[in-house]
């Protein structure tokens, strides 16, 4: 009779382990299991949208791999952005943070200046940044042509596409300073005195107090920037489109990645296919590809943590 | 930290999500096929998605409107505006109740990708009941690219012809009698007009680049009548030599009006297609390939220059043929999912094929008639320079670019092509065709 009582109770402890966690079990079923499954799926299908999907076997991989002309320069501008984009983010963020913390005055100030532009919209922003740089009237390469200085291209040259798209993620770091002001204000004081007492110079406290104690936090913005890297859609279309002349125009046929595809990016890609082409297995094959990438480089940085993050952290 | 790899599965699921979950949805609820079994006789609403935005445009198609609600008392069409195809997309698959009934879009391209996957229903059988045969009622080119395969998706809902807009100021002051009739003559006029300054120009004569807004790949090569496809379907790209004068000419002006760097750093500095700047309307560029709407805009702008319209030159070899243009439109067609598809095919062909509804619909939106007879029209109301653009519509030689499987992108791959060989990424023009061509098939072949 016992027995029977403690499986019940087992059961019903179960049943409402299971309760509370349904609302995250759902979530994980609809929004990554199934849509992560069925692209799987359908990366294997010939599907349009319209019409039911027929098994295709291979067709959409060998595709995408071997005779999708925009896949490989799609790859590789977004490999680029993850790089130097993310790693200018963090060296510039926690810069920026570095010296609002030590500013004695008009903090608020700063703090205000850096941290607005996060809150321009991204359409809105890189418009503002398409016309400041637009090679031929904008303000920018006008300072610079009065100074003497050679005006680059930007978004219509291929060399500066990608490093004007840098330039307009470094102006929105809003965000990224915030998070490392707060963990900058929270190294104990008394590790910065008593290195101050050994001698330690500037970059050695920076070295051996600071990097650290904020070394979770680089580690959490380097992973969040190569996920939101790798997801990077809406910037580069729109510095694409507004360069490129066709912002406007119903019909108008739309050129992806102006200036010669070094503003493609993948997410682009799954977009053009699946949306523009009606192909979604393609378009699958694509996505999977970023899901494959996304988790590589997560898991490749949290093994090695670039020694950053210390044992116990 | 230890939540970061869940964390970041999540996010990087986020951009599967949105394609798997809108596949998942659309083949639930996305297949066509409902059929015609509605009863058009009885009081219904149909819903009507069309791109038109201007405040005029707005206005033009809600007399449109009035008119067939006036002859169809019974039929209420809930109209809605400003729509992109991609929105026109998603729509024609998911279905509803809101979903629309009757489409319009401005991309001819669309139409093969249209008519091969079933998402607007082939109207052949409507027109046959109705009496009415497409190819006696709409201009040959619009008659073209309204179909695919023998299914007649679409119909033309008015026109656009592409000429040449020309400065009379600049064509005196440059000793230039007439507009040019061939592409040598517009060669020399081009680099006659061209006016340097500094490192740009005070006035270019024309601005040839692909990125020029107009000066597209397609509508350059109309005037050289080129065949896209061979009987089997294959890309004739490669073969057809008018591909290869088109290529060479417009690289030739390119090279002589200064050089792709700086034709482009020029564009750069120029305002935009669609706004008073227009490099045409403030006399920047002498001469602009372009479609009819050009002329009110240009007037509307009040240019200190006359302005003259004329078709675009030909080769020299067919001088005979003076006269054709590109000609493209806009588009109508009764979505799969509908289930008033009797009712919307009445709204239809009313707004296509009825000669007063098009000419009126012409009148107030200053584009092309798409029917033989709205072209005709006494009721026509015109600048006289309008003319030739309808004459351009009209000319048996004015060619239109072929539908296919997969929409425009033959188009989009060939004018992709165009731009490494403008830009001298490309030299070899005939290895160039030759993969471009490949491409196409290979396109094609994966979109089947």
């Amino acid at each position: 009779m016992s027995t029977v009582t403690l499986a019940s109770r087992h059961r019903r402890s179960a049943l409402r382990t299971l309760a509370f966690m349904s609302p995250w079990l759902i979530g994980f079923a609809v929004f990554f299991a199934y849509p992560l499954v069925s692209t799987v799926y359908f990366s294997f299908m010939h599907y349009d949208g319209f019409k039911p999907p027929t098994w295709s076997g291979g067709k959409n991989w060998a595709y995408v791999f071997e005779h999708y002309p925009l896949f490989w320069p799609a790859l590789r501008n977004t490999l680029w952005l993850v790089l130097v984009m993310v790693t200018l983010r963090v060296v510039f963020g926690l810069g920026i943070g570095l010296l609002i913390t030590k500013i004695k005055t008009g903090t608020g100030v700063f703090r205000t200046l850096f941290y607005l532009p996060y809150l321009a919209p991204p359409v809105a922003a890189t418009m503002a940044f398409a016309f400041l740089l637009n090679p031929g009237t904008g303000p920018v390469n006008s300072i610079l042509e009065k100074a003497g200085i050679p005006a680059p291209g930007w978004f219509n040259d291929p060399a500066w596409s990608k490093p004007a798209l840098t330039l307009l993620a470094l102006w929105g770091i809003g965000d990224l300073m915030v998070i490392f002001m707060a963990a900058l204000l929270d190294v104990p004081a008394e590790q910065y005195e008593a290195a101050e007492l050994d001698g330690a110079s500037v970059w050695q406290r920076f070295r051996y107090v600071t990097l650290p104690n904020i070394s979770p936090i680089v580690m959490f913005a380097v992973v969040t920037g190569v996920i939101q890297t790798m997801q990077y859609y809406t910037q580069p279309l729109i510095a694409g489109k507004v360069a490129s002349g066709v912002i406007q125009g119903a019909g108008t046929q739309f050129e992806p990645g102006y200036p010669d595809k070094s503003t493609l990016t993948l997410p682009q890609l799954v977009y053009n296919l699946g949306f523009q082409r009606f192909d979604y297995g393609s378009a699958c094959v694509v996505a999977l590809v970023l899901f494959a990438l996304s988790m590589g480089f997560t898991g490749l940085l949290m093994r090695r943590r670039g020694g950053l993050v210390q044992a116990g952290d | 930290m230890p939540e970061a790899v869940p964390s970041a599965a999540r996010k990087a699921a986020f951009a599967l999500t949105a394609c798997a979950v809108l596949l998942a949805a659309s083949a639930c609820t996305g297949q066509p096929g409902s059929g015609a079994t509605d009863d058009a006789s009885k009081d219904t609403t149909i819903n009507f998605w069309h791109a038109w935005s201007a405040p005029n445009e707005v206005k033009a198609v809600k007399s449109l409107v009035a008119g067939f609600e006036k002859a169809h008392p019974n039929i209420h069409v809930n109209v809605v505006g400003n729509m992109t195809d991609d929105k026109i997309n998603q729509a024609l698959r998911s279905g509803g109740d809101k979903a629309p009934d009757v489409i319009s879009s401005f991309t001819t391209n669309n139409v093969g990708k249209f008519c091969s996957s079933g998402a607007l229903v082939d109207l052949n059988p409507f027109f046959k009941k109705a009496g009415i045969d497409p190819e006696k009622t709409f201009p040959k080119p619009m008659n073209e690219y309204t179909q695919f395969d023998g299914n007649r998706c679409t119909v033309p809902l008015l026109g656009d012809a592409y000429g040449l807009y020309y400065n009379k100021t600049a064509f005196r002051k440059a000793g230039i009698a007439r507009p040019p009739k061939t592409w040598s003559e517009f060669e020399a006029d081009a680099k006659k007009l061209t006016i340097p300054q500094g490192d740009g120009y005070q006035q270019l004569g024309f601005m040839p680049d692909y990125h020029g807004w107009e000066s597209t790949t397609e509508h350059y090569f109309a005037q050289f009548s080129p065949t896209y496809f061979d009987k089997d379907g294959k890309s004739d790209l490669a073969k057809d030599p008018a591909f290869q004068q088109g290529f060479a000419l417009q690289k030739r002006l390119v090279d002589e009006l200064g050089g792709f760097q700086k034709l482009e750093r020029f564009r750069a500095t120029l305002g935009d297609e669609w706004g008073p700047k227009h490099p045409f309307h403030t006399g920047q560029v002498a001469m602009q390939l372009d479609g009819e709407w050009r002329l009110g805009m240009a007037e509307q702008a009040k240019p200190a220059f006359g302005i003259g319209v004329a078709p675009l030159p030909v080769p020299d070899d067919q001088v005979n043929q003076y006269g054709k243009g590109y000609i493209t439109g806009t588009i109508a067609g009764i979505a799969a999912t509908s289930h008033k598809q009797n009712a919307a095919w009445e709204f239809v062909k009313y707004v296509s094929t009825d000669t007063d509804a098009v000419v009126g619909f012409a009148n107030d939106i200053h584009n092309v008639p798409s029917t033989l007879a709205a072209l005709k029209s006494p009721k026509l109301k015109y600048d006289p320079r309008f003319k030739t653009f309808l004459d351009i519509a009209a000319n048996p030689y004015s060619a239109t670019t072929p539908a296919s499987v997969n929409g425009g992108q033959y188009l989009v791959t060939i004018q992709q092509f165009g731009y490494d060989y403008e830009s001298g990424k490309v030299t070899d023009l005939k290895a160039g065709l030759r993969k471009t061509a490949a491409q196409i098939d290979t396109d094609i072949a994966q979109a089947k």
